[in-house]
């Protein structure tokens, strides 16, 4: 772990034009770890309403406890961080989260509208009785089904659903609470590229017609890039926020992830990272070129 | 129609009214029946959460526990049903405060399972001697239940249901996905301590109708064969529920007509309906398309990414 002096801040405030708008995540000289073991340090940056933001890196640089952070599961090491205007804590009402993906085992026998259903009332003791609070609620589970294009399969048991269906309803039951941030950790993971791309598109969407603001962790830049309004990569350490251009670019890319990466343009402009394969496929570091970080495994 | 004078020990005689009224004439009988049907609502509603958190090993296991507690107690000249609730409840409170890390930890889980079995042998030993009492705790014994037996049965499984009534929302929440549950403050440590303690009240109340061994058949039968026929929750546990309430009064009068244990027939009848359901539901899923192949993608799709 590289030392304080050794840390590097990239990027920074949000763009021109945004300022106005109150920041929904704000992280000043943020820093994480768990025990003794920091995580990263010297985070500062502003996330605003309606602003999709990916977080990326490589494994055990502690995407996944970013989030943790915001969600207030994991303490503030030092420095600050505010979210919608408090500090962090458990059980915000104003969080959508869907967390990396799990088995869900006991879920395989349940339907979809019951697991969107718990972002609305799984909190709420006792039974629920027929009347017009239980119609109400069954009406926004329905709208939030319907937001993400599910509600052909959302009477389906979950063991029948595929890993992009699984996906989609999770995001709902995320977006039923109405809130106005949204963090999803690795939502594209395990879904093929077609998905990925069906995924990434569905949230911005999303995320600019309700000003949501939105923080995905991902693995593989590319099918983000075309989405997303800005990228916090986090590294060897530190924290580095910007626009796309800014940020994805060869030299700051290899300078992160301490390997040769390439950004190329194609004729439409799209932008194409590559060299960071191995990071985006084999979730385990040891194997690839790239010299990674020692894997925090279990943290993430 | 027939109408015929039954006497009190008759045979089986294919008018169902006779039949039944010949069985509840006897004392022994209602009070099994009562019992029984008590068990088997609280076993299916439990049952469910069971089958969904995934944790039937750790409820075996926990029944056993109770093999001990029952054989300790009376060797000490203490109520059975006392022990045992004293062994459950404390045993259920400390896998609860372990939570997600008694998941698949088969291994600790069989040990204790087989030294409490040893211990509850050795208890049962010392008191009477024989195997007798060992017999019933092992099997159940539910044509022995008495009238006191029925009023400390259904006190556990009044309050076992009226937990799981309290708790069923953010149950059903934490048992589906515990992580995002934690996110949004629902108390999934509590909830998985509160919902071990109902277990082991309702595990205490069926030991006295199926015994420690075969408790499965009314914790983990109906409630596995429930989560095939309906996707509902609430449907789901009052399918388990009802399911296993016919196969305890099924299983009971054909045990009144032979010389065998109820046990046998209750475990058998949970059996042949789990097999026939899966046959048929497995059928239905092959004449659509591939589901198998979906099951796959799934457990694929899932498997933790690190």
């Amino acid at each position: 772990m590289n030392g304080p002096a050794d840390q590097r801040v990239i990027g920074a405030p949000a763009p021109a034009g945004r300022g106005r708008l109150a920041a929904v995540v704000r992280a000043v000289d943020l820093a994480a770890g768990y025990g003794a073991v920091p995580v990263w340090a010297g985070a500062n940056f502003e996330v605003v309403s309606g602003e999709f933001v990916a977080v990326l890196g490589p494994n055990g640089a502690g995407k996944s406890t970013l989030l943790r952070v915001i969600l207030g599961l994991v303490a503030v090491r030092s420095g600050t961080v505010e979210v919608l205007g408090a500090p962090p804590r458990r059980g915000n009402p104003g969080i959508g989260y869907v967390p990396q993906s799990r088995a869900l085992e006991g879920g395989a026998a349940i339907r979809g509208v019951d697991l969107v259903g718990f972002g609305l009332t799984g909190g709420r003791w006792g039974i629920p009785f027929p009347g017009a609070a239980h119609r109400a609620v069954r009406a926004r589970v329905a709208a939030a089904i319907e937001a993400v294009g599910a509600t052909d399969y959302a009477r389906r048991r979950l063991g029948e659903l595929s890993g992009g269906e699984r996906q989609r309803l999770l995001l709902a039951q995320a977006l039923v609470g109405e809130p106005r941030l949204l963090l999803l950790d690795e939502p594209l993971a395990s879904l093929d590229i077609r998905n990925q791309g069906l995924i990434a598109r569905l949230v911005a969407t999303i995320a600019r017609a309700r000003s949501l603001a939105v923080l995905l962790v991902g693995h593989d830049v590319n099918p983000l890039l075309p989405v997303v309004d800005r990228v916090l990569y986090l590294a060897h350490g530190s924290v580095a926020i910007g626009p796309p251009d800014e940020v994805v670019t060869a030299e700051t890319l290899s300078r992160l992830y301490g390997s040769e990466v390439d950004v190329v343009t194609d004729r439409r402009g799209r932008r194409f990272v590559i060299g960071l394969e191995d990071e985006a496929t084999h979730p385990h570091p040891g194997n690839g070129t790239a010299a990674k970080q020692p894997a925090r495994r279990g943290q993430q | 129609m027939r109408i015929l004078a039954v006497p009190v020990a008759a045979g089986f005689s294919w008018n169902p009214a006779s039949d039944v009224g010949a069985i509840l004439s006897w004392q022994f009988m209602r009070s099994a029946y009562e019992a029984g049907t008590v068990v088997a609502i609280v076993s299916g509603v439990v049952g469910y959460f069971v089958v969904l958190r995934r944790t039937a090993f750790a409820a075996h296991a926990l029944s056993d526990m109770g093999f001990p507690g029952a054989a300790g107690a009376a060797l000490i000249g203490v109520d059975p049903v006392v022990g045992m609730l004293v062994f459950t409840l404390t045993v259920g409170a400390v896998m609860g405060l372990l939570g997600e890390r008694v998941r698949g930890r088969d291994t600790v889980i069989g040990i204790v399972l087989a030294f409490s079995l040893a211990l509850g042998y050795l208890f049962s030993s010392l008191y009477t001697g024989n195997s007798t009492e060992a017999f019933a705790l092992l099997f159940g014994q539910i044509t022995g239940v008495s009238t006191w037996d029925v009023v400390v049965t259904v006190a556990a499984s009044a309050v076992a249901l009226a937990a799981v009534a309290v708790m069923y929302r953010p149950l059903l929440f934490a048992s589906v996905d515990e992580v995002v549950a934690e996110a949004r403050r629902v108390p999934v440590r509590t909830l998985s301590v509160g919902f071990m303690l109902t277990l082991a009240l309702a595990v205490s109340a069926a030991v006295q109708v199926i015994g420690v061994l075969l408790i499965f058949a009314l914790l983990v039968t109906p409630a596995a064969i429930a989560e095939r026929l309906t996707r509902r929750p609430g449907a789901a546990i009052a399918c388990a529920s009802g399911l296993a309430v016919l196969f305890v009064w099924v299983g009971l009068a054909i045990a009144y007509y032979q010389p065998y244990p109820p046990s046998f027939f209750i475990v058998g009848l949970a059996f042949v309906t789990y097999v026939a359901v899966r046959i048929v539901s497995g059928a239905r899923s092959w004449s659509r398309r591939g589901s198998m192949g979906r099951w796959d993608a799934l457990t694929r799709s899932t498997s933790p990414s690190r």
